[in-house]
């Protein structure tokens, strides 16, 4: 039995269609301790929901399949899991915060019975002790519990938000996936939204992956770093080995471009040429090689591995190190 | 196989209507089951226009002394009660069914998105006044409303085209006034009226064209209730005049001798079965082909 | 709670004057359209060879001599006294006759709604679970026979079938269940069957599609990720959704059953008011024919009514639209 909470070993999914193979992701490693929070970045079609998805065994049915690796949660073998033993780990020890607010409630339940069935199932409780759970996770959350009989429609996409995150925390699991979750608020709720994400995480010491694509976001919320492109992560370490800056993937310095600086006068942000592979095809060397500027034709060739080029940060890049 | 960093040269593009008619045809004809039911209609439909070469017999001569006779060589389903060939009157029958599905639905579709885009543009009073008219019409069921109106208009092969297609005008006029006022809210056509187009030029060359789409999916799938409505006012002796062979008066003069000889009542309601059958797929694969969010809307 | 149960009443206020207005229009149309209806009812009645004074006699009787602005005025005042006029044809208050057709109408459309609501749902909710399977290949292929077959024809066929072959079922007629429940049950069964068909294939295809569509929602995603039980997904979280469009759908086939009752009534030679419908064209009666649409129509509105107060329930949405 391993000490760590999550630990994901070289996995791979694709997503097969009609038309073609889809490789979203192509052996990942991820690991976590209790409590941490890791922040896995990267633009959209890197393979971070279905990484996420794969965890709760949730990618779609027919369609998503993993095709390597291993997913060890809390001690539990989640690939080789049965159906009822996901469904006992689903919502009471992992759970999910979805990216759209505005479409992951059910339109025809009230919140304070979306909240309350996570609770039924999981826990055994008496009813009383039910609805005052219910009622403190919606306090919690920010939202006066006389408002549990309303329905979806009658809350804001920031106040429907803090009710997927009520549902998410309600049974206290040991970790969140939160899949972008303040992408679909405005800015100004955006910020509310995390200062509750990472207060709620410090006082139930849950651990988390926070999902994005913003870097400003993991360095207000995040311990630990992965930053993923192509299907794979390109670069892991902790926050203060990323923003540092002393060594990057050309990737992540792309990323870091591309945010603003409030102190330099510049006329144009910088942008990453180019577009992600084509990910119905496989591709043999390093992933980012078309976009990089410092590629040389041996990098499209051959397979880059991870490097370590200071304690605990590494980068999949052979100009590091 | 070495790659290098040199982009492969971008293949060349087809033209965008061609890439759309063809990716029309190919969801369109995705399917077996589309195929075969395209491969019968055009079958049905052949037999229609050739029917005197493909039917054995004239339908209308009478034979009393082989009347009633038993399916058998010569006449492959039997004789009615005139003595008629049966297969030759379903063969005839086809006919029917096809030119009071075409002209009714054509008709209907017609009326009902002038209907519609004078009621979207207009608005106002005249709006009104089309939707309640059109209101009350869908208050009365589809059959008695076609009843109702082949009452007045009296029995025959035009005034059943005509008392279906006007039971099934407001359908496509409420379509139309809806598309009419999702498009009229719309940037481009705002931006028309500010620079000076008059309503009915807006309403020409923007609107019209976007309404057309939906209206041609509506039409095909209501070929098949078309031919439906036909066949049970013929049945009801409220449709095509005795003489003309009509599937569904074929039906209910096979009623009548449904005990000795079943095959009279129930050939010809095959028939029907198969071209409503083949054209509600069809229908559906247009839907499909031409524009799947219509989906829920049908 | 209070507060919702308002919404709905005036939902369903404002739904009753649009009903109103709507029956006013279906009024006047259909009193226009019967002016120019071929044929006169007194002439059909007295046959050829009547005198032109007993024509005058009973078009006066019947007040066909009036202004036609009077003779519509006249409907429409005689029918909030709960009068129709006379028939022509039976020769009886119309008031008397179509009130009692229209029961025994209803005794074959509100079983074949509830056995075509209550099936289609459940095959719907099959088809859409087993997707792409044999089963749902097989539903979807008896959906569309089922809404292609000519309802007379399936009659027919079930006649041949169950009464003259198998003998297990009555060839047609009525019977009325006060008279003898157990006969008239006995009797009903095949035309209620038949009437149930073709609502029944819709009901199955509207289900499967709109399962399939809320399969697809985020919010079936989060129930999943909540950890229950798929049974529970499917009753709590995708059926509840997906019979909101059900529920339109259910407006517009209890219209269509009540026009397919004059072919089903025709065929078994029950005595509703949509054979009363037939007689009346045949014989030009005038009065039966418009004042039996009106009928027609008034039980439209009423049952398109009916599911929009199921909508509300249904949806918490619709109860505080505007």
């Amino acid at each position: 039995m391993t000490s760590k909470l999550l630990e994901i070993k070289d996995l791979s999914v694709e997503y097969k269609t009609e038309e073609a193979t889809v490789y979203a992701v192509n052996g990942l490693d991820i690991s976590l301790d209790y409590g941490q929070a890791l922040g896995l970045v990267g633009e959209t079609g890197a393979g971070k929901t279905t990484s996420a998805l794969s965890i709760m065994k949730l990618l779609p049915a027919g369609v998503g399949r993993v095709t390597s690796g291993s997913i060890f949660l809390d001690g539990v073998d989640v690939l080789g899991s049965s159906k009822k033993k996901i469904g006992e780990m689903r919502g009471n020890t992992v759970s999910m915060v979805f990216q759209d607010p505005m479409t992951s409630l059910n339109p025809v339940m009230t919140v304070g019975d979306q909240i309350l069935e996570v609770l039924k199932i999981h826990k055994n409780l008496s009813k009383s002790e039910l609805s005052k759970a219910v009622d403190d996770m919606m306090e919690m959350v920010g939202i006066p519990s006389y408002r549990k009989k309303e329905y979806p429609h009658q809350f804001s996409g920031g106040m429907k938000q803090r009710i997927v995150i009520a549902i998410a925390l309600v049974c206290e699991p040991k970790l969140i996936l939160a899949d972008e979750p303040t992408t679909a608020l405005d800015v100004t709720i955006q910020a509310q939204m995390l200062a509750l994400i990472a207060d709620l995480k410090k006082r139930l010491n849950t651990a988390m992956i926070l999902i994005t694509h913003d870097l400003g976001v993991v360095a207000q919320v995040c311990e630990k770093v992965a930053v993923m492109y192509a299907g794979e992560i390109v670069e892991s370490g902790t926050a203060e080995n990323i923003f540092s800056g002393r060594y990057r993937h050309p990737y992540t310095a792309g990323l870091f471009g591309a945010i603003p600086k409030l102190d330099e006068e510049t006329r144009r942000l910088e942008t990453i040429d180019g577009l992600m592979p084509d990910p119905t095809e496989k591709v043999e060397g390093c992933r980012f090689a078309m976009r990089c500027k410092y590629a040389e034709d041996d990098c499209i060739n051959t397979a880059q591995t991870m490097v370590e080029a200071e304690p605990g940060h590494f980068i999949r890049c052979a100009k590091v190190g | 196989m070495n790659k290098t960093l040199e982009t492969p040269p971008a293949k060349p593009k087809k033209s965008k209507t061609v890439r759309k008619l063809r990716r029309f045809f190919r969801v369109l004809f995705a399917r077996k089951l589309v195929i075969l039911c395209t491969v019968i209609l055009v079958i049905m439909a052949l037999a229609a226009v050739f029917a005197s070469f493909v039917a054995p017999f004239n339908p209308y001569s009478q034979n009393l002394g082989n009347s009633l006779s038993p399916a058998n060589s010569t006449n492959i389903l039997g004789t009615d009660m005139l003595g008629r060939d049966v297969f030759s009157r379903i063969v005839y029958g086809t006919r029917v069914s096809f030119s009071v599905g075409i002209v009714s639905v054509a008709f209907s579709g017609l009326v009902g998105m002038v209907l519609g885009v004078v009621s979207g543009v207009a608005g106002g009073v005249v709006d009104s006044f089309i939707m309640r008219v059109m209101d009350a019409m869908l208050a009365i069921p589809l059959i008695i409303l076609a009843m109702f109106l082949g009452a007045v208009f009296g029995q025959g092969l035009g005034n059943v085209m005509l008392a279906v297609g006007i039971a099934m005008i407001p359908s496509y006029a409420r379509l139309t006034r809806g598309q009419v006022l999702t498009i009229r809210e719309m940037d481009y056509v705002t931006a028309g009226t500010i620079f000076g187009a008059s309503k009915l030029r807006n309403a020409v060359s923007h609107i019209v064209p976007n309404c057309i789409a939906p209206n041609i999916v509506l039409m095909t799938m209501n070929l098949g209730g078309a031919i439906l409505a036909e066949a049970n006012l013929s049945f009801l002796g409220l449709g095509i005049n005795p003489p003309t062979a009509s599937w569904g008066a074929m039906v209910s003069d096979g009623f009548m001798f449904l005990s000795m000889h079943p095959v009279i009542a129930i050939a010809p309601g095959i028939f029907i079965l198969l071209i409503v059958l083949c054209f509600n797929i069809v229908g559906d694969a247009v839907r499909d082909a031409l524009d799947p969010r219509l989906r829920g809307t049908f | 709670m209070k507060f919702f149960k308002n919404k709905l009443l005036q939902m369903i206020l404002r739904r009753i004057i649009q009903s109103v207005i709507v029956l006013l229009f279906v009024t006047l149309l259909v009193f226009l359209v019967m002016q120019a209806v071929p044929g006169d009812p007194i002439i059909n009645f007295l046959g050829e060879a009547a005198t032109p004074e007993q024509i005058a006699y009973f078009t006066a009787l019947f007040g066909f001599d009036q202004p036609v602005l009077v003779q519509y005025f006249r409907w429409i005042t005689g029918l909030f006294q709960g009068e129709m006029g006379r028939s022509v044809t039976f020769q009886m208050q119309i008031s008397d006759i179509i009130f009692e057709r229209l029961g025994t109408t209803l005794l074959l459309v509100i079983p074949a709604f509830i056995i075509s609501v209550v099936f289609g749902v459940a095959f719907g909710v099959i088809a859409a679970l087993r997707r792409g399977k044999f089963l749902d290949s097989a539903v979807t292929f008896f959906a569309n026979v089922g809404m292609a077959m000519p309802n007379f024809w399936m009659g027919i066929l079930g006649i041949y079938i169950f009464a003259l072959t198998l003998g297990v079922l009555p060839v047609q007629g009525f019977v009325s269940p006060t008279q003898d429940l157990g006969e008239s049950i006995h009797r009903l069964i095949m035309p209620v069957i038949i009437t149930a068909s073709g609502p029944l294939a819709v009901f199955t295809r509207q289900t499967r599609s709109a399962m399939l569509e809320v399969v697809r929602q985020d919010y079936v995603r989060t129930a999943e990720a909540k950890g229950l039980d798929s049974r529970n997904i499917i009753i709590k979280h995708q059926l509840r959704n997906a019979l909101i469009p059900i529920v339109t759908v259910m407006g517009v086939m209890l219209g269509a059953m009540i026009g397919t009752t004059v072919l089903i009534e025709s065929i078994f030679v029950i005595p509703g008011i949509g054979s009363l419908m037939i007689t009346a064209i045949r014989s030009s009666d005038y009065l039966v024919i418009q004042n039996g649409v009106l009928l027609l129509a008034v039980a439209v509105c009423v049952c398109n009514l009916a599911v929009d107060i199921l909508y509300g329930v249904i949806d918490p949405r619709i109860r505080d639209a505007k």
